[in-house]
C-alpha cells in the first residue's frame, strides 16, 4: 500500500501574530465578563465599609436593614463560618472587620438583597458605632518610636539589607538624590465582580475575575470552614488585571452570602468602590547615592528605599524585596548597600501593580545615572553602555546573571531608533497637536523640546526560592474533522494573550490544526498566578510538557501496531508533521489513526530553583531577566506646564516573539501605564481617606494623551525555557516613566523628582521635594517578612510546587 | 415603571426603578450586557450606544429617557453574514486585549466611520478621546481605525 500523503499545513503555530482566541467575542459584546453573569433567582451582593482609617468598632446594627423588604440577609464578622482572616502572603486581614478597622474602606458589613439598589438602601439604614484611634498615615512617621500601632507587631512589614563589595569604596565623582513616587492605580475597567453559587454538596461554585484561581481557592475555603475540593473556583471574564486581582475582593464575602440564603449571589463593585477594593501601586521614598570613577565606571551604590504597604501585608513583602534587589539598575557595581522596608500605615493596602517595585527604583536609579553623566559631561548613553550587565555579571546580592542579558543591544537598538520630525515653530499645526491642545488653550507660544533615555530591568516568574509551578493537561482526540487537542490549564487570561499563545504552543507541539481551551478552573492543578511575565514561560512550559507526553505515548502506539502487524521495526526517530506521523521523514500514517482512543497526559512545569536572601541580601534570588531601553520625546509647554509625549521609541530584551503583533502591543500598553505614572496618575490620599476615587478625578491617559510607540524587539534566546520566550508584560511600564521625567528635566532644567509630575512643577510654583534624610534602619528579627515571624504565614506558601 | 424602547429593531418593555440607568436595564432587564460597566459616570466610554441615531454613554442615560425611542447597541453591529468592518477590524489589528472597552470602542469607531469616511488623525483621536482603554496604549486601535476605514470605502465602492 503506499501511502497517500494530503499534505495540509499546520498553521498558527509558534511567531505567527494569529486572531486571539477570543477576539470574535469581544468584538461583538458577547464575551461574558465576571460583571455579565446572571442567574435565575440570583442576589446582589453589596459591602458596607469603614469610612474612617482607623477606629474601634463599639456596636452594628443592622436590624433596620434585615427589616428592608428585599433583604435576604446581613452578614458580620461573627458569620464568617471558618478563619476569620485572610491574605495573599499572610492572613493578617479581616473578612469582616471586628473590634477595629486600619483603613478607610475596610469591609465591616455585608449584605444580599433581590437587586443592587434595594441592597445600597438596606446598607444605608445600619449604624455603625466607631470610635475613632489615632491613625498613621505617613510612611516615615509609621517608623517612629510613638506611631500608632497598625498591628499588634508593630509597623514594619520587611526590612532588607543587602549589602555587597565594600560599602565604604571610594569613588571619584559621587552625586546625590532623593525620590518620591505616588500610588497609582491599576484602573483595570472590569470591576471586581463574579458570581457564587450553592451547591448541593454543601459546598460552593464561584465564578470570578482573577490572576490565579488556585491561590484564591486556598484563601476562601479555610475562611468559609469547607475543604478546597468543595470551593470550586472557574474563571469568569477578565477586563483587565495588572496586579489588582492578584488578591481576595469579593470572594469570600459573595460565597458567605451564597451559602446563608442559598441562592445564587452576584457582586459587581461601582467604580468608586474598586479604589478601595483592591491593592495599588506602592507609594515611595528613595535616597540614593552613586559613586563612579572619572571614566563613568560605577564603584559605589547607596540606596534607602521605603514604600508604604498601607494597612494588610497584601505582596509587600515581594515588592520591597524585588525594589531592593534592582535598586542598583541594570549596571555592573562592585560595592553597594542597598536597604529596602515596607511599613504598614492606616492608608488603603498597596500589593501588585505591573512592574512591582521595579518601577520606583528605576525612576530613582535612572535620573541618578542622567546626574552622573552631567557630573562626568558624558553622554548618558554612553554612560548605561559602559556599565550595562550582561550575561556573566553579578548582580548586589551575589547572583551571577546566567541566562541571556542584551542590555547594551537594546540600549544600542533603541538610541539608533529614528527621532521624529520637528515640526518647524512657523508651520500651523493642529491645535489638538500642542501640549493640552485638547482644552485648546495655546498655539504653542512657549514650547521646549527634551529628550530623555531610560534603561530598566524586571525579574521574570516569582522568586526568592518560591517554585510557582504550572500544570496543564492536554488531550488529543480524533473527530470527523480530524484530530483535536484539547489544552486544560487554570492560566487566567486577562487580556495578554495567554489563551492564545497557548494554542500556538500545542499546535506546533502537536502539529494539530485544531486545538481548543477547557475553561480555566480548579479542576486543574495551579498555574500560577497571570503575574510577574510569568504565564509564557510556565504555562506555555507545562503545554509543551504535556503536548510531548501526549506525542510519546502516540509514537508508542505507532510502533507497538507495527510490532503487532509484523511490518518491522521503524527505523530512525518518529516526528509529527501537519497532521501526519513520519518516520526518518517518510510517512506512516495520519495521525487520526492511531487515536482510536484519546490521549490525555497532565505535567507540571517548574523554573529553576531560586533561593531567598540570607542576613547579608545574598541570594540566587531571580529566575531570569527581561530588560527594556526607552527614549522619550516631550515637548512642554513653559507657561502653562502642560506635556505633550511626542514619541516614545523602544527596544525590549524578549528572547523570543511567540505572537509578535502581541508582544508589541504590550509594549504600547505598558508604556502607556508608566507614561500615566509620569504625568497624571495619582491616588490622592489625605489622611488615608482617598480624594479621587473616580475615573473623573483619577486620570488616565486617553488616545490624546499618548504618543506612537516605536519599538523593536531583541530576540536573544533565554536558554533553558520554553522556545526561548521571556514574558513580556513589564518591561515596558518599568522604563516609561523614567525615560518620560527624564526628557522633561531636558526640556525644562528643573530637578523634577517626584511622579506624577505636575503641571505647577514644570513651571517652577511647586519646589523639589526634599528630605532631611533617609530614616533609620529599624530594628528587625531577620530578613524575611516580619509577619512570618508571627506565625501569620499562609496562602500561596500552600502551594509551592504542587502537581 | 414601565419603559417601552425599540432595541435592536425590536420593540421591548422593562418594568424599571424610576433612578435606573439606560445602562443598567440594558444589562438587567433586556439580557443585552454587550454594553459595559466601567465608571458610570460617562467618562471611560465603554457603555456606547446609539439612542435616535445618535453616540451616548448609557450610563447617563435615565432609562426612562428612552421611552418610544430607539436604542442600538454592540449586539446589533454583527449580522448573518459577518461581522461588522470595524469588527473585523479590531480582531485582525490586535486591538483587543481584556476587551472590556472594545464594544464601547467599535461603537464609537463606527459612529465616526459612519459621519467622516476618511477621518484624519486628530479627527480620530479626538473623537475617541472618551473613550478609555487600560490595556493597548491606543496604538492598534488607531491601526484597527485605518483598516476599518479602508474596509468600508471598498465596501461602499
Amino acid at each position: 500500500m503506499s501511502a497517500v500523503r494530503t499534505i495540509r499545513k499546520t498553521r498558527s503555530m509558534i511567531g505567527e501574530s494569529i486572531r486571539r482566541v477570543d477576539g470574535v467575542p469581544k468584538v461583538k459584546g458577547q464575551f461574558q465578563f465576571s460583571s455579565d453573569l446572571w442567574a435565575e433567582g440570583m442576589l446582589w451582593g453589596y459591602t458596607l465599609r469603614s469610612p474612617h482609617p482607623s477606629a474601634r468598632i463599639r456596636s452594628i446594627d443592622v436590624s433596620k436593614a434585615l427589616a428592608t423588604p428585599g433583604v435576604a440577609a446581613v452578614l458580620l464578622a461573627d458569620d464568617v463560618p471558618g478563619k476569620k482572616t485572610f491574605g495573599l502572603e499572610f492572613a493578617d486581614q479581616p473578612v469582616l472587620a471586628w473590634d477595629r478597622v486600619r483603613y478607610a474602606g475596610e469591609a465591616v458589613t455585608i449584605l444580599a438583597a433581590t437587586d443592587l439598589e434595594a441592597a445600597r438602601r438596606a446598607a444605608d439604614k445600619i449604624v455603625i458605632d466607631y470610635a475613632i484611634l489615632p491613625a498613621v498615615t505617613d510612611m516615615e512617621k509609621s517608623l517612629a518610636p510613638d506611631a500608632p500601632l497598625v498591628h499588634d507587631f508593630g509597623n514594619v512589614l520587611r526590612h532588607i539589607r543587602i549589602v555587597h563589595g565594600d560599602p565604604d569604596a571610594r569613588a571619584d565623582v559621587w552625586v546625590d538624590g532623593y525620590y518620591e513616587t505616588g500610588m497609582q492605580d491599576q484602573a483595570f475597567l472590569g470591576p471586581e465582580s463574579g458570581m457564587a453559587i450553592p451547591a448541593e454538596d454543601g459546598g460552593v461554585d464561584l465564578y470570578v475575575a482573577t490572576q490565579w484561581l488556585h491561590v484564591d481557592q486556598e484563601q476562601v475555603a479555610p475562611c468559609l470552614g469547607l475543604p478546597k475540593e468543595k470551593v470550586r473556583l472557574y474563571i469568569a471574564g477578565v477586563g483587565g488585571a495588572f496586579g489588582a486581582r492578584e488578591d481576595v475582593s469579593m470572594h469570600i464575602h459573595a460565597c458567605m452570602l451564597a451559602l446563608r440564603t442559598g441562592r445564587p449571589v452576584k457582586m459587581v463593585y461601582g467604580r468608586e468602590e474598586s479604589f478601595y477594593g483592591h491593592v495599588h501601586r506602592h507609594p515611595s521614598r528613595i535616597w540614593m547615592r552613586h559613586g563612579a570613577k572619572r571614566d563613568g565606571t560605577l564603584v559605589n551604590i547607596y540606596a534607602r528605599i521605603l514604600i508604604d504597604g498601607g494597612a494588610y501585608a497584601s505582596s509587600s513583602a515581594a515588592v520591597i524585596a524585588n525594589a531592593s534587589t534592582f535598586a542598583a539598575g541594570p549596571y555592573e557595581v562592585p560595592n553597594a548597600l542597598i536597604e529596602g522596608t515596607a511599613v504598614y500605615t492606616n492608608n488603603p493596602p498597596c500589593g501588585a501593580m505591573r512592574g512591582f517595585g521595579a518601577v520606583q527604583a528605576c525612576f530613582a536609579y535612572e535620573a541618578q545615572m542622567d546626574k552622573l553623566a552631567r557630573a562626568l559631561s558624558m553622554d548618558p548613553v554612553a554612560l548605561r553602555l559602559r556599565n550595562a550587565l550582561s550575561t556573566g555579571s553579578v548582580l548586589p546580592t551575589g547572583q551571577v546573571i546566567r541566562g541571556s542579558a542584551p542590555v547594551r543591544e537594546v540600549i544600542e537598538r533603541c538610541a539608533s531608533l529614528p527621532m521624529p520630525v520637528e515640526e518647524p515653530a512657523e508651520l500651523r499645526r493642529d491645535p489638538i497637536s500642542y501640549p493640552g491642545g485638547a482644552g485648546n488653550v495655546s498655539r504653542g507660544e512657549r514650547l521646549r523640546r527634551g529628550v530623555g533615555f531610560a534603561v530598566g530591568y524586571k525579574n521574570i516568574a516569582y522568586s526568592g526560592g518560591f517554585d510557582d509551578s504550572a500544570a496543564a493537561r492536554v488531550r488529543l482526540f480524533a473527530s470527523p474533522a480530524g484530530p483535536i487537542a484539547e489544552v486544560h490549564s487554570a492560566a487566567a487570561e486577562v487580556g495578554q494573550g495567554i489563551h492564545t499563545i497557548l494554542t500556538q504552543i500545542a499546535r506546533t507541539e502537536l502539529s494539530v490544526e485544531q486545538v481548543v481551551l477547557h475553561p480555566a478552573d480548579t479542576h486543574v492543578g495551579s498555574a500560577g498566578s497571570s503575574s510577574a511575565s510569568r504565564q509564557t514561560v510556565m504555562s506555555g512550559g507545562a503545554v509543551q510538557l504535556a503536548c510531548a507526553a501526549v506525542r510519546d505515548e502516540l509514537f508508542e502506539r505507532v510502533l507497538r501496531r507495527r510490532e503487532a502487524a509484523a511490518k518491522g521495526t521503524l527505523r530512525g526517530e518518529l516526528a509529527l508533521e501537519d497532521g501526519q506521523i513520519l518516520a526518518s521523514g517518510e510517512p506512516v500514517g495520519a495521525m487520526e489513526e492511531f487515536l482510536e482512543t484519546p490521549i490525555e497526559q497532565t505535567r507540571v512545569y517548574h523554573h529553576r530553583r531560586t533561593q531567598p536572601l540570607d542576613a547579608r541580601g545574598q541570594g540566587d534570588i531571580h529566575v531570569m531577566f527581561a530588560f527594556a531601553a526607552q527614549r522619550a520625546v516631550v515637548e512642554v509647554d513653559e507657561e502653562l506646564g502642560l506635556v505633550r509625549v511626542v514619541q516614545i521609541a523602544t527596544a525590549q530584551d524578549v528572547g523570543r516573539a511567540i505572537h509578535p503583533q502581541n508582544v508589541y502591543g504590550q509594549i504600547e500598553g505598558g508604556t502607556a501605564q508608566g507614561l500615566g505614572l509620569a504625568l497624571m496618575e495619582e491616588i490622592q490620599l489625605k489622611d488615608g481617606l482617598i480624594r479621587n476615587a473616580s475615573f473623573t478625578d483619577y486620570l488616565i491617559p486617553t488616545i490624546l494623551d499618548m504618543p506612537p510607540v516605536v519599538a523593536t524587539l531583541v530576540e536573544e534566546p533565554e536558554p533553558g525555557v520554553p522556545f526561548g520566550a521571556k514574558g513580556v508584560g513589564e518591561p515596558s511600564t518599568v522604563v516609561s516613566t523614567a525615560a518620560i521625567v527624564a526628557a522633561l528635566r531636558d526640556a525644562t532644567g528643573r530637578e523634577l523628582n517626584r511622579v506624577p509630575v505636575r503641571p505647577d512643577d514644570l513651571i517652577g510654583l511647586n519646589p523639589p521635594v526634599s528630605s532631611a534624610g533617609a530614616p533609620t534602619s529599624p530594628d528587625v528579627p531577620g530578613p524575611d517578612p516580619i509577619p512570618k515571624y508571627y506565625g501569620l504565614a499562609a496562602g500561596q506558601e500552600h502551594l509551592i510546587g504542587t502537581d | 415603571m414601565l419603559v417601552r424602547t425599540k432595541v435592536n429593531g425590536e420593540w421591548m418593555t422593562a418594568d424599571v426603578w424610576g433612578g435606573a440607568s439606560l445602562l443598567y436595564m440594558l444589562r438587567e432587564h433586556l439580557g443585552l450586557p454587550g454594553s459595559k460597566n466601567a465608571c458610570e459616570q460617562g467618562e471611560c466610554g465603554s457603555c456606547s450606544v446609539w439612542l435616535d441615531g445618535e453616540l451616548v454613554c448609557a450610563c447617563l442615560v435615565l432609562a426612562a429617557q428612552v421611552h418610544e425611542r430607539e436604542v442600538r447597541t454592540v449586539e446589533a453591529l454583527a449580522t448573518d453574514e459577518g461581522l461588522h468592518p470595524v469588527q473585523e477590524a479590531f480582531v485582525e489589528s490586535g486591538a483587543v486585549q481584556c476587551g472590556f472597552c472594545t464594544p464601547g470602542l467599535v461603537v464609537a469607531v463606527a459612529d465616526l466611520l459612519t459621519r467622516d469616511p476618511s477621518p484624519t488623525e486628530a479627527a480620530v483621536r479626538e473623537a475617541l478621546s472618551g473613550n478609555l482603554c487600560r490595556c493597548t496604549g491606543y496604538a492598534k486601535i488607531l491601526d484597527a481605525v485605518w483598516a476599518a476605514a479602508g474596509r468600508m470605502r471598498e465596501g461602499r465602492r
